[in-house]
């Protein structure tokens, strides 16, 4: 099986991505996946913004499928919001939703 | 104008979501005024938001004053409209939630965050100036350096620490 392709988008003007990136790291490490094969991009034009579909800094994409749903949110050079898994508010995801993002791209690719 | 601390603290007057007015200078004795310049989109206002809102409550001599300076053209969800649609939501907050349209109190205070807190003494003068504690996913802190500043400054003495590094995303200045 070949890893998933794990992207992390990111605005610097948010100061969150480095933490985003770690956790993101750890949990691919957790689940036997090479954690320096993060795609890490930086989004620093409106257009730019518009073209990635990038909803806010960061974004995480496993096979192309957003840790979060974005649902409806407008693209913007800004700092996302997300909500842990106990409700709080937070500018990363929760690390349980990342580690469930990688491990549905793994069982998908599995059955391929 | 300077938010060293120590310095005077720019005097503004600013509309709330109601339409009322209220700042910092004039006449009036206040013991100790706490400026938070926050907003509606950003992660990091909206997860130390209820700790300043129970400092507001906890509080009562200060005079709280949260402001918001975004530019809402380019972040609609910090218009005047969505910050009266906040409060309102919310049942109405314990203090006034002020727009800062032409962004001159965010320039004259040297805003750079949201969240970013100053704390001013009796005579005016800016006391404290950062963030409401060491980290905003931990709400157990409960804005303890706010805390600090502001119980240092209604018993008239100064904050033991002063400066702390503002934490959150940028204030979205107009282009």
């Amino acid at each position: 099986m070949t890893q998933p392709r794990v992207e992390l988008l990111y605005w610097d003007g948010c100061p969150s991505h480095p933490q985003a990136l770690e956790e993101l790291r750890a949990a691919m490490a957790e689940l036997g996946l090479a954690p320096d094969q993060v795609l890490v991009r930086e989004v620093d034009t409106e257009q730019g913004a518009d073209r990635e579909r990038f909803v806010g800094s960061p974004t995480i994409r496993i096979d192309g499928a957003d840790v979060q749903d974005p649902g409806d949110e407008p693209t913007a050079l800004t700092c996302r919001v997300y909500h842990r898994r106990d409700g709080r508010v937070s500018p990363v995801p929760d690390p349980a939703d990342v580690r469930d993002a990688i491990r549905n791209a793994m069982t998908t690719r599995s059955h391929q | 104008m300077s938010t060293a601390i120590g310095t005077e603290a720019p005097t503004f007057t600013l509309p709330d979501t109601d339409g009322a007015e209220h700042g910092v200078g004039g006449n009036e004795l206040t013991p100790a005024t706490l400026v938070v310049f926050t907003c509606n989109h950003c992660p990091y206002a909206l997860a130390w938001h209820d700790r300043i809102v129970a400092v507001a409550e906890d509080y009562p001599d200060v005079k709280v004053l949260a402001v918001s300076s975004n530019d809402a053209e380019r972040y609609p969800r910090d218009s005047f409209d969505a910050m009266r649609d906040r409060v309102a939501g919310d049942g109405g907050w314990p203090m006034p939630y002020l727009y800062d349209e032409s962004q001159e109190v965010a320039r004259a205070y040297d805003a750079k965050t949201t969240p970013d807190c100053f704390v001013i003494d009796s005579d005016g003068r800016v006391a404290y100036r950062g963030a409401p504690d060491a980290d905003h996913q931990d709400p157990s802190l409960n804005a303890a350096w706010l805390r600090d500043a502001l119980d240092a400054v209604l018993a008239g003495e100064e904050p033991a620490q002063a400066e702390t590094e503002p934490v959150g995303c940028s204030i979205k200045w107009k282009q």
